[in-house]
């Protein structure tokens, strides 16, 4: 049964019931003071999302500081459960612009009654896209994003649209200037053993889309995948262009796009939702340019001296830097005194996390930098466990590159009043969890 | 900016309810709407609100969508507890279903469902059929989920208006919207029947699959859900399926994806090439594996999931076990079921991989992950037979980290690799006794021990080390005791010099005769016996060849595990158990109920964790507690200990047989109702204490006024000044919706004494399987307990108030009660075991003296003052227990108010 909730409660850090809609019959109300007792009261939290108390399951997950709890006492569907809590505070965010958390709960409880009542009935989720919501979901005080834009005939068929086969976009659209931003932000995940040896890595990117343009147009991406490429040289007969093509190990698409057709053409073709979502995911391991390496050497000397030392070098072009360069270096607990020398950047003990945070604004590509560090510790007594070594931790953005060479090669635009579109393309890569155990 | 709704919670305390009650009657919109709005608020926060119903409806015939939408929803929770006056909001519903906004329709359709009063569902009928045709498609998706709500409240008032014929209709509708919610209300239905309703022909799969390519994302789900059900006919057919069904597993949607997989690998088991076998498993795999990007809860079901499908088809993640790599920064649920996953796909190709990140989470700080680790590493060995002896060198390796828990586990999962493979790694005992001493988990002990054991004859000072443990013998758990004394028999078998013939002594005395523990008596003395008759045939039997074990752990039945890949991406599958294992709830056949199994009530449902404390529930004037909200709430624990004393309560052994439901012989008149309905989700309860026959019973009517059959009822006494409590279970047959039920309960006294001061409160809670547990507050009447021994003689009267001190004398007037006559008085008061005594004139006023007796032999001689035909009667007690005098004052004020 797809039933994804029977109710769902938003409770405060405290506990507190902030708002709570029940569906169904079949959970009674008083369910969540078993969730505060079982769950919330005890070392339970975190430990598992999912649990059953009594005759019910609790299915939660924690956004800021709310937790948002789904009950059900049926089989329902977990999946489909989590996926309407993620999409909601989505949904919620974009009407409250931007913040979720207790206090923009209690500042809009009505609006979200509101919306709790349309995007779930009975327990099965309906649309949940803000773009179709917000044609007839209007409230006093909340910011509408579109506000500037010119006014449609609101009402009458927005119901034809919440239902309609293109659920995700409202007719009569119309810009003077049509644009279309596309980012590919792409997030390595990367680990690295302390010998050098890539123990995992892969890339997982997005596919940002900003879209302004008039009426119902109709898109289509091209990328420099290989599979796309092959279908369609194989389409035109003749052979593929050369120059460096990727392999896609997996790709998800926003519901806008056709997947039948992807299935058969390989094409990714769609009518865009208006403004800003997420066209596609893809996640590639084969080939990856990974921006950074770390070398690190750790010694310890005795029981009360220890000997950093890492090395960073960027690997991408020379004409490109990075930037927010931040390397995370564990060190013991019991550390007293830290001495250190940087070629580039600053470096600081953070002893709440206990790491060397080395912070380098701007990180030219093809050079290389070192932090060296002499750390005391305090001895301690019978400390006969050695240190864990937590692994080192990088975050950065590189503009320009991506780590998998993905490539848009084309985006064409067809409307029926056939207008000229601007299309603007920007590619950023960014360290997903990039760790280098040592 | 955002909303600036906070402002309707902070209201003034005071006079709040009077204080809305005004603003919702105001002639301002604005300020009905702000009301509404602060109702909402108050709502929200917990507080009772269902006194201002009247006033709420009233602002419900209004143009303002938004405050309409507040009305609704302010009906929809609490039309239940004021199902008469919800009826007033019929009018405006009906009204609303023709509105010309289809928003309105939707709106009126969609609320009326969700308001389960039987008067109310009557009216929904007409609007819901209207609806179901309705023109805009919006107004068909509400009404088509609200056929299915509709059949949770009256399953029968579905079938005879033809809504499951509507409903079927709705699947050619040409609105992908429109089909998905009525597939997804069918589905429901037929999980909820027993009758064949919703059967997927070619016709209508053909139909759904087309469908499948334009509706929502949800749609989607609801669609591949229902279709999971169908069998193909052929492996033709099955592979057409799939082909359809395959480009969803690209959806950005998790829910989507795995109801996708769900769907292909149901086919899979028809489709016979082994091509396309092949070639689907290598299109599920990119698909899963990005699941594992998404949030860590749906990376937590989606492993859930995972872990099922590897175990059928273990080729679809084969090289991927890369991805179940742990994060450092996972939270640990999602590192748990990686390693389980990652145990699962550990072959000889990858083990040195494997073993390296096992041995990297071996060192982590989480205690419970790092154990994990290293019995993974165990079960590696003992799965892979050629990379047993790097997991032997990876476990050594840990060993030497001296980390306790770490060499404890090492040591457990060392006795199974030995098990697996005797005679092999033997060399590294030495090893492992260096670390004898730290041993203080049973389980590790019991290993080490019965490595010792097996291995006495390679051990040369296999004595000394199991010596060692001998001192402490008796304070040992009882698993290591039984090693030790299986390992002192092999020692002694294996070497019968003299030190082990002592150590087998001391064993065996000390598991014969000092152990309460039969287990290890019986096996000690099947040892003895042994040893004592033939020590050959014991050789035999002890030392014989063991069977080779196989690391079947967390290997499902297969059976079961089909079952749960039928329920993938819920949460049967998530748990890895059958729904039936924890869904309670039962089928309703659309026919009748009658002859349904109510003994299989979901006991797990409800269990008051907390008898009723008089801490908890504080004494109200009333009488009557409300049990919703503001109460501690009864605590619903696992697996449902039904409470201590209500456990011993059912099962007392009690002669006394209660009558059962005697709707013909209604006692006296009607009983005070404590729990009423609106307090109690539709369940009435009245109760008060009668004496019958020389016993004290607790009469009790229940009525049942909601729309649920209820049945499984239990009731508990609190502690009480005179220990009252039941004397057998509460028997009452299962209670359909509208019927009513009375029951004398018998009581017995001086069960449950309540200490601290005398107190007349007597609390009580009732349950059922299908309610929370209700809690109310009666009153003991004193005149109950009053014995028919109460007659005294009238010297034996005088003495006894002469030899009590004035201070045992409490006096209360009432000037309210007059008494017509003396001999009536007397005749009323003999009724309940009052006894008369003596009667004299003090003027123009009538003093009359009786007698009674409470339990354990107190009496009780009153004097009763008045004046005959004047208001004003005093009263006069004197009891060797003066402390509940009061109480049988409030006795007096009964009887006679009556």
């Amino acid at each position: 049964m797809p039933v994804a909730a029977s109710a769902i409660y938003f409770l405060n850090l405290r506990g507190d019931v902030l708002i709570n809609r029940t569906y169904r019959d079949d959970v009674g109300g008083n369910m969540v003071d078993a969730f505060r007792t079982h769950i919330m009261q005890t070392k339970e939290l975190g430990n598992c999302p999912v649990r059953q108390i009594g005759g019910c399951s609790f299915v939660y997950m924690r956004i800021s500081n709310v937790y948002i709890v789904i009950v059900v006492s049926s089989n329902a569907n977990v999946a489909c459960g989590f996926k309407f809590v993620v999409e909601a505070v989505a949904l919620f965010k974009s009407y409250f612009g931007g913040a979720f958390d207790e206090d923009a709960i209690r500042n809009n409880f009505v609006l979200i009654y509101e919306l709790l009542d349309e995007i779930m009935d009975f327990g099965y989720p309906q649309n949940l896209s803000p773009e179709i919501l917000k044609l007839y979901i209007t409230q006093e005080g909340v910011r509408s994003p579109f506000s500037s834009k010119p006014k449609d005939k609101p009402v009458p068929n927005a119901t034809l649209q919440v239902t309609g086969a293109v659920g995700w976009r409202r007719e009569g659209l119309a810009y003077k200037k049509n644009e279309v931003f596309l980012d590919i932000v792409e997030s390595v995940n990367l680990l690295m053993s302390s010998k050098g040896n890539v123990l995992r890595c892969d890339v997982t990117g997005k596919v940002l889309m900003k879209c302004f343009l008039s009426g119902m147009p109709d898109l289509k991406l091209g990328l420099n995948d290989k599979i796309g490429l092959e279908k369609e040289s194989e389409m035109k007969s003749r052979p593929a262009k050369s120059g460096k093509t990727i392999e896609l190990d997996d790709v998800t698409f926003h519901q806008c796009v056709n997947l039948t057709r992807f299935n058969s053409e390989k094409t990714v073709s769609f009518v865009p939702p208006d403004g800003e979502f997420e066209l596609m995911k893809y996640r590639i391991t084969e080939g990856v340019n990974l921006p950074f390496r770390v070398l690190p050497t750790i010694k310890e000397l005795g029981r009360t001296r220890m000997e950093v030392n890492v090395k960073v070098k960027s690997v991408f072009g020379a004409k490109m830097f990075a930037l927010g360069v931040v390397v995370k270096i564990p060190v013991p607990k019991q550390t007293a005194k830290t001495n250190f020398q940087v070629t580039t950047g600053r470096a600081k003990y953070n002893p709440s996390i206990d790491c060397l945070v080395w912070k380098i604004r701007k990180f030219p590509g093809q050079t290389e930098s070192t932090l060296s560090a002499e750390i005391e510790l305090i001895s301690t007594m019978g400390e006969k466990k050695s240190w864990t070594r937590p692994p080192i931790q990088m975050e950065f953005q590189v503009p320009m590159f991506t780590a998998s060479g993905l490539r848009v090669r084309f985006l064409k635009v067809w409307e029926k009043s056939g207008y000229n579109t601007v299309e603007w393309v920007r590619y950023i890569t960014k360290a997903g969890s990039y760790e280098i155990r040592c | 900016m955002s909303g600036h709704d906070s402002k309707y919670f902070s209201t003034t305390k005071k006079g709040e309810i009077p204080e809305l009650k005004e603003e919702l009657n105001s002639q301002y919109k604005d300020k009905r709407k702000d009301a509404v709005k602060k109702v909402i608020a108050a709502m929200t926060v917990g507080k009772d609100v269902s006194s201002l119903f009247t006033d709420v409806v009233n602002c419900m015939q209004t143009e303002n969508l938004e405050l309409k939408k507040l009305v609704y929803l302010y009906l929809i929770n609490y039309a239940k507890s004021q199902p008469d006056l919800a009826i007033l909001a019929v009018n405006t519903f009906v009204k609303d279903s023709q509105d010309p906004n289809p928003l309105i329709r939707a709106l009126a359709v969609r609320t009326m469902g969700c308001i389960r009063v039987d008067k109310i569902t009557e009216y929904l009928c007409d609007p819901l059929q209207k609806c179901l045709k309705d023109d805009d498609p919006y107004v068909r998706k509400t009404a088509a989920i609200c056929v299915a709500k509709l059949f949770d409240i009256n399953a029968e008032l579905v079938e005879d208006r033809g809504f499951l014929e509507a409903l079927k209709d709705l699947i050619s509708d040409n609105n992908p919207m429109v089909v998905a919610n009525a597939v997804a209300a069918l589905a429901e239905i037929q999980e909820n029947s027993t009758s064949p309703i919703f059967e997927i022909n070619s016709t209508t799969l053909t139909k759904l699959l087309t469908a499948l390519n334009e509706c929502t994302e949800w749609g989607q789900v609801f669609i591949l859900d229902a279709l999971s059900r169908y069998k193909a006919a052929d492996p033709r057919e099955a592979e057409n399926i799939v082909e359809r069904v395959t480009p969803r597993l690209q959806h950005a949607n998790c829910a989507v994806v795995l109801s996708a997989v769900k769907m292909i690998l149901q086919q899979m088991e028809l489709i016979t090439s082994t091509d396309v076998i092949r070639n689907l498993c290598k299109k599920m795999a990119p698909p899963l594996v990005t699941l594992l990007s998404a949030e860590p809860e749906i990376q937590y079901v989606a492993l859930r999931n995972i872990n099922l499908i590897v175990q059928k088809r273990p080729t679809i993640l084969a090289h991927e076990i890369k991805v179940f790599f742990c994060k450092y920064n996972d939270p640990i649920y999602v590192k748990m079921e990686k390693l389980e996953i990652m145990i699962k796909l550990a072959s000889d190709r990858n083990i040195d991989q494997v073993l390296l990140e096992f041995k990297e989470y071996a060192t982590e700080v989480d205690v419970d992950f790092v154990r994990k680790a290293v019995r993974a590493i165990g079960r590696c060995a003992i799965k892979l037979e050629r990379a047993a002896e790097r997991c032997i060198s990876v476990l050594l390796e840990l060993i030497k980290i001296k980390v306790n828990y770490v060499v404890q586990e090492a040591i457990i999962v060392i006795k199974d690799i030995f098990r697996r493979y005797p005679n092999t790694y033997e060399s590294i005992i030495a090893t492992l006794c260096e670390s004898l001493d730290t041993l203080d988990e049973p389980e590790a002990k019991a290993s080490m021990i019965w490595i010792i054991g097996e291995y006495a004859e390679r051990i040369d000072n296999a004595d000394e080390l199991l010596e060692s443990f001998l001192e402490s013998f008796p304070e040992e758990p009882a698993q290591v005791q039984l090693q030790l004394l299986t390992a002192t028999v092999k020692l002694f078998l294996k070497k019968p010099t003299e030190g082990p013939q002592q150590m087998i002594q001391i064993v065996l005395n000390n598991a014969t005769v000092e152990t309460d523990n039969p287990d290890l008596r019986d096996r000690a003395y099947i040892y003895w016996r042994l040893l004592s008759t033939d020590p050959e045939a014991a050789k035999d039997v002890v030392l014989a060849e063991k069977p080779v074990i196989t690391d079947d752990s967390n290997q499902l039945e297969p059976s079961l595990l089909d079952e749960l890949l039928a329920n993938i991406s819920t949460l049967s599958s998530v748990y890895h158990k059958p729904p039936e294992a924890f869904v309670t709830r039962l089928k309703t056949t659309v026919q009748k109920t009658e002859d349904e199994d109510f003994a299989e009530g979901s006991e797990a449902g409800y269990s008051s964790g907390n008898p009723v404390d008089s801490a908890a529930s504080p004494p109200t004037t009333t009488g009557n507690i409300h049990p919703a909200g503001r109460q501690p709430a009864p605590a619903p624990a696992v697996p449902a200990p039904v409470p201590d004393l209500l456990g011993d309560l059912m099962g007392l052994d009690n002669a006394a047989i209660v009558p059962v439901d005697e709707p013909t012989t209604p006692s006296g008149p009607p009983l005070p109702v404590v729990v009423p309905a609106a307090a109690g989700q539709g369940l009435q309860i009245s109760a008060q204490l009668t004496r019958k026959d020389g016993q004290v019973f607790y009469s009790m009517l229940f009525e049942n006024n909601s729309q649920a059959v209820l049945d499984g009822f239990m009731i508990q006494f609190n502690k009480n000044t005179f220990g009252l409590a039941a004397a057998g279970p509460l028997q009452i047959q299962p209670l359909h919706p509208g019927t009513s039920a009375r029951t004398l309960l018998p009581m017995v006294l001086f069960q449950n004494m309540s200490a601290g001061p005398p107190s007349s409160l007597l609390q009580v809670a009732v349950k059922n399987n299908q309610q929370p547990v209700w809690y109310f507050t009666d009153k003991i009447i004193l005149h109950a307990l009053f014995g028919e021994d109460g007659r005294m003689e009238r010297g034996a009267f005088l003495e006894t108030w002469r030899s009590l001190p004035d201070s045992n004398e409490v006096l209360k007037e009432f000037p309210g009660i007059t008494i017509t006559s003396v001999e009536s008085t007397i005749e009323l008061l003999t009724a309940f075991n009052m006894f008369f005594i003596a009667k004299r004139k003090n003027g123009n006023q009538d003093v009359i003296y009786l007698s009674a007796k409470v339990p354990r032999d107190v009496p009780f001689l009153i004097e009763l003052t008045a004046m005959v035909g004047q208001p004003g009667l005093k009263c006069a007690v004197k009891t060797p227990t003066p402390e509940i005098a009061p109480f049988f004052f409030e006795a007096v004020e009964l009887l006679f108010k009556a």
